[in-house]
């Protein structure tokens, strides 16, 4: 006969797991549950708004511009880091000497702070005495991104691609390495184009690492902060202003609180969304 | 006909292929057959025209194809791990030499379903290669080739990665398959049973030189030197060190006796006997007459046979016997020889006597 033990010291030993997770996951959350849904105009004097916070940061306009802004930015990226680095990664070299000086110079950038790498670009981008503004203008190029939106939005995506284009390639040239060298024989007896080599052979044999890499620079561009917020600070005006930054400026500069932890509850939510969207559609496309 | 004249192949100082002059006839079953870095897989490239051999010429139909790129030349190829294009279907897959080769419609269409009932994948045309068990995977590899009509078709060790069952199957269907196609067909393998299932003819291969290049079973009987003999031996033959004076074959301090009328013929000297594991027995018979006292090491019994290794005056041996037989590590047996069936090499490990059942191809 099977007699089952009770053994109450068990809660001790899921205890630790359950502080950690109670402290950094579930209790910041419910803080945040806790303000969207009421007001407060001092300590420990709450009403009950109901969804009011919500109702307003979906009718204004100041969101929707910071959301546009947002999914734009984004799609800009993952249009320019994850072909960038696929092609990147094919003109890597696959053997030889070569391939750990590429892959030390690619690992570079990922090595860098955020803020730090906002603090150079903001330098190196200055139009009077900055390389790149200064060599923009000097070539007939009107650029300065603290006055124009445009070379503001220009800074911002190059800083980014700049500084994440790296990781895609990694990502990417590792899914080539994992390719035998048979499959490039076979295809060469077969006659087959180095196009459709790249596309019958290195495309599908990339695709998982190019999932993994498309959630990732996703997911990270689209929460974006710190190099926007010292480069640009948001602006000119509130161009660069990206989710994150309002949410920011909403919180701890006009201490809306309501307001910012409604906003936090629903960009939390689109990102989580978005999240498994992609990766639902993207795992069915493996499995047909 | 393809020909490979003194075919060399040089990579920074050494020599990976070298002096390979071998024929082969359209329609020909061909095995390469040599352990691993042998140059099975070197000598298939070369053939093929992945790489340029840096000496010696290689001709079909007696044109030199020697610089030809693999793209202008009609070959395929099928590899050991099974390579088909990922993300194409079966169907798609089995096409897609086709497709290269500009054939369309229900040319192709037609081709392609005779290509995959030959090889039993009708059921899974619209499946990806992910989806496909290992076998399957490997019959579509070979559709692939098959559909090609490639005058030349290498089999780079295509069953090494089956499982036994499978690999049974398709050494069966394989020649069959490409018999009708007129192609010539070469086989690499590092395994001699599989060379001799296959029949046709063989090329063992040692250190990138060819031993020898016969018909298969030819070489099983008449190795013409020791190496060929190891290679194409497995289990691998026993050898002991012999001498040959006045007619007498010697083994350690024992003569056997005026053995066969072959040995007569012998020059005196030092020799290499080797003998078969299945041509030892355990019991004297009318031909297994010479004694040996044997130290047992291990025995494995697979059933139908059991393979006793076992010491022989220094030598390490191993005896093959039908059925189930119990011997206890350590313990002294006997074994008995057929004189009659010791292959001898001389000095120069060149084949000097073979035994008489050899002589007529049996």
């Amino acid at each position: 006969m099977i007699t089952k033990t009770v053994n109450q010291k068990a809660w001790f030993l899921v205890l630790p797991v359950l502080l950690i997770v109670a402290l950094n996951a579930i209790i910041p959350l419910m803080t945040v549950v806790n303000y969207s849904v009421q007001d407060t105009f001092s300590p420990g004097v709450f009403f009950f708004e109901g969804t009011k916070w919500y109702k307003d940061v979906l009718s204004s306009p100041r969101f929707h511009g910071a959301l546009g802004r947002q999914f734009l930015y984004t799609a800009i990226i993952l249009a320019i880091e994850i072909p960038l680095g696929v092609l990147v990664a094919l003109a890597m070299p696959r053997k030889g000497p070569w391939v750990s000086v590429c892959l030390v110079l690619m690992a570079l950038p990922l090595l860098i702070p955020w803020n730090v790498v906002g603090a150079m670009w903001n330098i190196f981008a200055l139009p009077d005495i900055g390389l790149l503004g200064y060599g923009l203008n000097w070539l007939g190029f009107d650029y300065n991104y603290t006055q124009q939106p445009v070379s503001a939005w220009m800074t911002v995506v190059l800083m980014d691609v700049w500084h994440w284009t790296s990781l895609v390639v990694l990502l990417a040239y590792a899914g080539l390495s994992s390719i035998p060298d048979a499959y490039y024989q076979a295809a060469k007896i077969d006659g087959a184009s180095s196009f459709a080599v790249f596309r019958y052979i290195q495309l599908p044999k990339m695709k998982r690492v190019l999932i993994i890499a498309l959630l990732l620079r996703f997911m990270d561009s689209f929460m974006v902060y710190t190099e926007p917020f010292v480069l640009t600070g948001g602006g000119p005006g509130n161009s660069t202003t990206f989710l994150s930054i309002d949410l920011v400026k909403a919180a701890i500069g006009e201490f809306n609180l309501g307001i910012a932890a409604a906003m936090s509850i629903l960009y939390f939510l689109m990102t989580l969304l978005v999240c498994w969207v992609f990766y639902t559609a993207m795992m069915r496309g493996e499995e047909s | 006909m393809l020909e490979l004249i003194n075919v060399g192949k040089r990579v920074g100082r050494e020599d990976h292929m070298a002096d390979i002059s071998l024929q082969f006839q359209r329609g020909s079953l061909n095995v390469l057959l040599g352990p691993t870095l042998a140059g099975k897989t070197t000598l298939m490239r070369l053939m093929a025209g992945l790489d340029k051999p840096t000496s010696g010429d290689i001709k079909m139909d007696g044109v030199s194809v020697a610089g030809v790129s693999v793209r202008e030349r009609n070959v395929a190829m099928v590899y050991q791990q099974f390579i088909n294009y990922p993300g194409l279907t079966v169907y798609e897959n089995i096409a897609s030499p086709m497709r290269l080769a500009k054939v369309q419609g229900d040319e192709l269409d037609r081709k392609v379903r005779e290509a995959a009932s030959l090889l039993k994948l009708e059921p899974y045309l619209e499946r990806t290669p992910l989806h496909l068990s290992g076998g399957q995977q490997q019959r579509t590899a070979i559709a692939r080739a098959l559909v090609k009509g490639a005058e030349l078709v290498l089999l780079d060790e295509p069953l090494a990665n089956l499982d036994y069952k499978l690999r049974e199957e398709l050494r069966v269907e394989l020649p069959r398959i490409f018999a009708e196609t007129g192609a010539i067909l070469v086989y690499a393998t590092t395994e001699p049973q599989e060379a001799l299932l296959l029949g046709g003819r063989t090329v063992t291969l040692h250190e990138g030189r060819v031993t020898q290049f016969d018909d298969t079973i030819e070489i099983y009987s008449r190795p013409c030197d020791l190496r060929t003999a190891q290679t194409f031996s497995d289990p691998p033959f026993n050898l002991a060190s012999v001498s040959v004076q006045a007619r007498q074959l010697d083994f350690n301090g024992r003569s056997f006796g005026e053995v066969s009328e072959t040995i007569t013929a012998l020059a005196d000297g030092h020799y290499t006997a080797a003998v078969r594991p299945h041509h030892l027995a355990l019991q004297p018979t009318d031909q297994h007459t010479v004694a040996l006292q044997a130290t047992v090491g291990t025995s494995e019994i697979t059933g139908s046979e059991t393979f006793i290794h076992v010491d022989v005056a220094g030598n390490r041996w191993v005896v093959l016997t039908h059925g189930v037989h119990r011997v206890e590590p350590g313990q002294s047996i006997a074994i008995y020889l057929n004189p009659d069936s010791l292959y001898l090499f001389d000095a120069g490990e060149l084949l000097a006597r073979v035994p008489s059942f050899a002589m007529d191809g049996r």
